[in-house]
């Protein structure tokens, strides 16, 4: 099968989408002619012109905010946020407006909105460049959340949210975009709502998204060769979130690990391993562990920050632990 | 215009400003009994700019208010039953009784939302006049705020866009001098926020807007524009909020002599008298008032019929599709 990157996949969806469907609209910042700051939007322009490829001045809250109205009107747009911590100062569109109006109106209004962003640590962006912001949105009732960690999913997902109704944020992690990885060449969606075991084992679970996936994959792999057998699962989107798949793993290896770069505290990794314990609190033959971003703004040195984002040893080690403790 | 079709059309102004006021104030009644939660934020004395401008509309027409939003929804054809059962939170309410007074909706009028955040509504209508640009529609957007909104970065960022995209969008400024309870004039160094267009590029027009006829002239004006490609409008009501903030405000931050002597410009009474200058009987005002007090207690009655939504129906309309 053939290779291409995250960013590519990413593009190809958006144009497969566009041609299939007029009522496509990208608008954001810098993604005419410059294609985007990473590239995604690349020769959209070109070819679907500046009416269906808006650049847009810095107001988030107004393209985000027009964008809910087109949404509400007819139009399928996608706004691409250049960093996900720019969504913070236009925070009352998306978790005020668009997460709230279908149910304010009684089921009334539909906000077919997909706001495409990119988040996460890695390249010293330091502070306000390298959040990861998934809780804060899967928190509010109203939003799919979704998080890719390969090209392949990363396209099939994305032409998944263009054919739903629902206001997605759909979040791109700024490390995985030059990543390359298979993708089909034939026709493909990937519903939300369905992770997916990427490793098959029988003696631990580690769930992860997003960049942290990959970590978790490099762990397991290292482990295998210790014969420990760990289970990988990528959840894909926190919203909807597929429990079935993880409850399934856990009940066969009665160990779980969470990994996510998201904060420790109050972090995606608390929830799951709440509804674990809920679920399956006799067959747990360990405490739940979590591996996340320690409860600390993203530092700028790059040294330190790569010692505190998780790493796979930092999951290898969490691992061997967590199958110690009886 | 003869004076005949001026008075007919006057006439049917002023019986709708009449609904509007009358709707505004069993809503206090019935919010006093305790049948309403919340907040309830009336119109009372801003009617003019309700009817004034949504009479210069098509049913197809898109529209974004407030949380003082009931004379607008109610102007752009609402139905007072369903609308008075959404403020009681009833099951025959515009929105299953999930929005009440703050957010009433009606998508198939236009009506894509009254907002509880200022100025939050103004970004959408300039999306809905992009849509209806891009589908080669000539319907126009209308977004009603007030001046308090013009403090905030959602507006600014809107009139910038409406600009930028030269969307068929009429911005509705109604200025009743207060935003909450705070005067304009402390919060602002400017004399006429209407000039705050002007630094985006969009004409603007300041109205009397206790005066229904001149808020129609500029709002046909303004949606003529629109409509035929020429970009957003402006249009700066000026007018003013007879009862509080929300009821139950102390009002402490304005004069009894102020609220008088705007009390005597109120539009109905402006209406009215030029009415009977136009030659239109007391018995025909008075059988309109008449016409007015049913259609209110119909709607009334509706609504206290309505029955309370299920608990069960709080779990629905928050997805399309829930489970992908």
């Amino acid at each position: 099968m053939r290779e291409i990157t995250y960013a590519d996949a990413l593009n190809e969806a958006l144009r497969e989408e566009m041609e299939r469907d007029p009522r496509i609209v990208l608008l954001g910042e810098d993604i005419g002619e410059y294609g985007g700051v990473f590239k995604v939007t690349r020769g959209l322009l070109d070819t679907f012109g500046p009416d269906r490829v808006r650049d847009t001045p810095i107001s988030e809250t107004g393209f985000i905010g027009a964008a809910i109205g087109m949404a509400m009107t007819g139009m399928r747009p996608v706004v691409e946020v250049m960093w996900v911590d720019f969504t913070l100062v236009a925070i009352d569109q998306i978790l005020n407006q668009a997460a709230k109006l279908r149910y304010m109106s009684g089921g009334q209004a539909r906000v077919p909105l997909v706001i495409r962003t990119q988040q996460g640590g890695g390249r010293g962006n330091g502070a306000q460049h390298s959040q990861s912001l998934e809780v804060l949105f899967a928190h509010i009732p109203g939003l799919k959340v979704v998080l890719p960690a390969t090209p392949r999913d990363a396209k099939g997902l994305l032409k998944f949210a263009l054919r739903q109704d629902d206001p997605t944020v759909f979040l791109e992690h700024k490390m995985l975009y030059f990543t390359r990885g298979e993708v089909p060449d034939e026709e493909y969606v990937i519903p939300f709502g369905q992770a997916e075991v990427v490793v098959p084992g029988s003696d631990i679970t580690i769930v992860s998204w997003s960049r942290s996936l990959l970590r978790a994959v490099e762990a397991a792999q290292a482990l295998r060769d210790d014969g420990i057998a760990a289970e990988v699962i990528d959840l894909r989107t926190l919203v909807p979130l597929d429990m079935e798949t993880i409850y399934r793993s856990v009940r066969k290896t009665n160990r779980l690990v969470v990994v996510h770069e998201a904060h420790r505290s109050f972090g995606p990794g608390a929830e799951i391993a709440a509804r674990v314990q809920e679920e399956l609190f006799t067959e747990l033959d360990a405490p739940v562990t979590r591996i996340a971003t320690p409860d600390i703004p993203i530092p700028y040195s790059r040294a330190v920050e790569a010692a505190i984002l998780p790493s796979t040893q930092t999951i290898i080690e969490a691992v061997r632990s967590t199958l110690a403790r009886v | 215009m003869s004076s005949e079709t001026r008075a007919e059309r006057l006439m049917d102004f002023y019986r709708r400003m009449l609904q509007l006021r009358r709707f505004e104030e069993r809503s206090i009644e019935l919010y006093q009994q305790g049948l309403m939660g919340g907040s309830l934020h009336v119109g009372i004395g801003q009617e003019a700019v309700a009817v004034g401008v949504c009479a210069a509309l098509r049913p197809d027409d898109y529209m974004t208010n407030t949380y003082r939003g009931r004379p607008q929804f109610l102007a752009k054809g609402a139905d007072p039953g369903r609308t008075m059962a959404e403020l009681l939170g009833r099951r025959d309410g515009y929105c299953r009784g999930k929005g009440g007074p703050m957010h009433v909706t009606a998508v198939e009028l236009g009506c894509l939302g009254a907002n509880a955040i200022v100025g939050a509504g103004v970004p959408i209508a300039v999306g809905a006049a992009l849509s209806a640009k891009m589908q080669g529609s000539d319907r126009v957007a209308v977004t009603f705020f007030g001046e308090g909104a013009t403090n905030q970065g959602a507006w600014h960022e809107a009139m910038n866009l409406a600009a930028v995209w030269q969307a068929p969008v009429v911005l509705v400024l109604e200025n009743n001098q207060y935003a909450e309870m705070t005067p304009i004039r402390r919060t602002v160094r400017i004399e006429r926020l209407a000039d705050r267009a002007t630094a985006y590029g969009i004409p603007a027009v300041i109205v009397d807007g206790m005066d229904v006829e001149a808020v129609h002239a500029a709002a046909v004006v303004a949606v003529a524009r629109a409509r035929s490609g020429g970009g957003p409008t402006l249009i700066e009501a000026q007018t003013y909020r007879f009862k509080g903030h929300m009821i139950g405000d102390s009002e402490v931050y304005r004069t009894r002599e102020e609220v008088t002597e705007w009390m005597a410009r109120d539009p109905l009474r402006l209406s009215r008298q030029k009415l009977i200058e136009l030659g239109v009987a007391e018995d025909a005002l008075d059988r309109a008032e008449r016409e007015v007090e049913r259609w209110i207690e119909e709607a009334v009655a509706f609504a206290l019929a309505s029955p309370e939504p299920t608990v069960e129906s709080a779990f629905e309309d928050v997805w399309v599709s829930p489970s992908s």
